[in-house]
């Protein structure tokens, strides 16, 4: 596929990013050289442990985390064939809404308690729309049925602290997608909500996302929240992706030995936000330290020599000719199969 | 409503605890009212009679209750320093001055703290803060009486930008005595102005940090709107009370902005009637001082309502 095809195409395209950054204790590769696309109505999950990089990749996409005196961003991000990382600051606002938009993981703090519903809905359509008050506020209320919340005229005037967490993050949905973004990066939007409330925002995400056409990115550390929601699923390690393909491919024949132990330890809905997944031996990486070579092999148990000494690079490993693609020298069973 | 009549009656306690004190103070101040009065050299029989016509040979607790049940009916009684006018009416004549200069002077400062802090917050740890808290702390290194000292020679005798005459009645000349009240408005507020900035800086810093403000940049909303819409009123807590505290302080002791000015205010009037032994005067300003005090606070309480609805009683 030429580039110029690319880019019609994908909503959203990243190439070779990095994000470093420098702190006390050291110097953190907090993303380390991910490369991914999206296409219009595509559904991507990035999964991986508490500390992997999600956030900071899904933040390194929309250029909330820029390039400044603490922090080194290298590599590109393409949103609607704008080169986010390559615009001025001013630039990059106006995307913020109409190209691209985020749901935060707490909706308890990710609303300003001294602010009403409707402040919270009509200042970015009257930003970026340059809509009126009414208009604005006619809109907001419209949003606010399209996210299933009863009774709109009422919570528009309602503070966020009168609202439960489930009809917040349904607030903050709204409030994503009052400006219709083509992409939509939702990080762990449903890990502080209640168990029962969770499936029902999981839901509401992949409907809005499928009715609108938009492009989503769903970072969760439950891949039972993955699973079945997203067409692809890209598992992230120290900063990197390690295995990514269509979500049933991953989830039927995982290649990766970490993919593989995470998907074995799949957390019970319920369980607390961030715990690590138990069934993993070992500690996450140190992202200060990382290893030379792959930076699962201090948990591996398939670790050998040349683990340790010599990074692997992300190639198809299973179902020749499609997307499969794992970073592992020794990746299980379909290829140890072809090999012997 | 009910709410409201709950700090009407806490309000009256308080009042009444500081009416005590107030009294219990001032009358244990050393020297003897009836020699304040005569003068010394009369014989003793004469100060008898008048200690006795003062009624200051009663007990204590009848006293006390004399002065309180007039000071209800706003009877603080009469100075003992001729020409022994109401006190009352030396109250009234003296507070609206030192309310003006102390209202004023905290606008000032906080119409400059405001920008200063979210100036120094947005940059945080960068040239700009760092230059604006030294500049502050300029401020605070300065005393009172040279800034104004200053102020005078620069812009009063030298400029001659500002009045150097007599204090002007705000309903006599309003526009003179904003004119009058500016310079010493000026030197008050720069002796608040560090402390103002420096707390709301602090809050602002913090506030920055929230989820929410993430969330309005990831809105597209331009950094200083954010400041202004999203981080100052959750931020402005401290300032709040500060600021209360200061008005409630600032109406009883702007002695030296009020002498450098020649201006009749409550300070002045307390330092003279202190040294006068004029026990009524004293009495009757400290405790309407406590009254300014009292009231601030239930002000400032309110609006915390305001400041963060999550504190506001819901009326179902
Ligand atoms: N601004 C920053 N400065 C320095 N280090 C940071 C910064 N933001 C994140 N990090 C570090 O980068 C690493 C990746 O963090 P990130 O928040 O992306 O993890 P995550 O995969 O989202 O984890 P979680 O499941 O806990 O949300 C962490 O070690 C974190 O401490
Ligand atoms: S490269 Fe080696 S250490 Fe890394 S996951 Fe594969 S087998 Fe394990
Ligand atoms: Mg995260």
């Amino acid at each position: 596929m030429g580039h110029e095809e690319c880019q019609a195409v994908n909503i959203l395209e990243v190439n070779d990013l990095h994000t470093v950054f420098t702190t006390p204790r050291g110097v953190m590769r907090a993303v380390d050289g991910v490369a991914l696309s999206l296409r219009a109505g595509e559904t991507l999950g990035i999964v991986g442990e508490s500390g992997s990089g999600k956030s900071v990749l899904g933040r390194t996409i929309t250029g909330l985390i820029a390039d400044n005196a603490t922090t080194s961003v290298s590599g590109s991000v393409r949103i609607g064939g704008h080169d986010i990382h390559a615009l001025t600051q001013k630039a990059r606002r106006r995307l913020w809404g109409p190209e691209v938009a985020m749901v935060f993981q707490d909706p308890m703090t990710s609303l300003n308690p001294v602010k009403r519903v409707s402040t919270h809905l009509t200042e970015a359509l009257r930003l970026h729309l340059g809509l009126g008050r009414k208009d604005a506020y006619e809109r907001a209320i419209d949003l606010l049925r399209q996210v299933f919340i009863p009774d709109p005229t009422r919570r528009m005037t309602q503070y966020p602290h009168e609202l439960s967490g489930g009809m917040r993050q349904r607030v903050v949905i709204a409030m994503a997608l009052a400006c219709d973004p083509k992409l939509l990066i939702a990080d762990e939007p449903t890990t502080a909500l209640d168990v029962t409330v969770q499936r029902q925002i999981l839901d509401l995400l992949a409907a809005l996302a499928s009715e609108r056409n938009m492009a989503t990115i769903l970072i969760s550390h439950d891949l039972g929240a993955v699973e079945g929601r997203t067409d692809r699923v890209a598992v992230m390690y120290g900063g990197r992706i390690v295995e990514t393909s269509d979500t049933a491919r991953v989830f039927a024949n995982p290649v990766h030995p970490y993919a593989e132990a995470l998907l074995a330890s799949i957390p019970r809905i319920g369980d607390a936000p961030h715990t690590v997944l138990r069934a993993i031996e070992g500690a996450p990486p140190n992202m200060l330290t990382l290893p030379t070579g792959c930076s699962f092999a201090p948990r591996c148990r398939f670790a050998t020599d040349r683990c340790h000494e010599e990074q692997p690079e992300l190639r198809e490993l299973a179902d020749k000719g499609t997307t499969h693609v794992g970073a592992c020298h020794f990746p299980l069973l379909p290829v140890h199969q072809e090999v012997s | 409503m009910r709410r409201i009549a709950w700090r009407a009656g806490e309000l009256l306690g308080v009042l009444f605890i500081v009416s005590f004190g107030v009294f219990m103070l001032v009358t244990l101040m050393p020297g003897d009212p009836a020699v304040a009065i005569l003068g010394e050299g009369h014989p003793p029989a004469e100060y008898e009679a008048l200690r006795h016509e003062l009624g200051l040979n009663d007990p204590l607790l009848i006293r006390y209750w004399d002065w309180l049940s007039s000071a209800a009916t706003g009877d603080l009684g009469r100075s003992l320093v001729p020409p022994q006018s109401d006190v009352s009416d030396r109250i009234l004549g003296a507070l609206p001055v030192s309310v003006q200069l102390a209202v004023m002077g905290l606008l000032i400062a906080l119409v400059l703290a405001v920008p200063l802090a979210m100036w120094s917050a947005a940059h945080a740890g960068g040239a700009v803060d760092r230059m604006i808290s030294a500049g502050m702390f300029a401020t605070l290194s300065v005393p009172s009486f040279l800034a104004g000292l200053l102020l005078i020679m620069i812009f009063a005798n030298g400029l001659g930008w500002f009045p150097r005459a007599q204090w002007v009645r705000i309903g006599e000349d309003p526009v003179g005595n904003l004119h009058h009240a500016l310079l010493p408005a000026i030197v008050i507020a720069l002796m608040e102005l560090a402390l103002f900035t420096r707390i709301l800086r602090n809050d602002l810093i913090v506030t920055l940090k929230e989820d929410y403000i993430l969330a309005a940049r990831a809105k597209g909303m331009p950094p200083w709107r954010i400041l202004v819409t999203d981080a100052l009123r959750p931020s402005s807590f401290s300032l709040v009370t500060l600021m209360g505290i200061s008005l409630g302080r600032l109406v009883g002791s702007t002695v030296i902005v009020e002498y450098l000015f020649a201006l009749p205010g409550m300070g002045s009037m307390i330092v003279t009637a202190s040294g006068q032994g004029d026990f009524p005067l004293v009495q009757g300003a400290v405790l309407v001082i406590a009254l300014v005090y009292v009231v601030v606070n239930a002000g400032i309480d309110l609006s915390y309502g305001y400041l963060d609805p999550r504190t506001r009683r819901v009326h179902a």
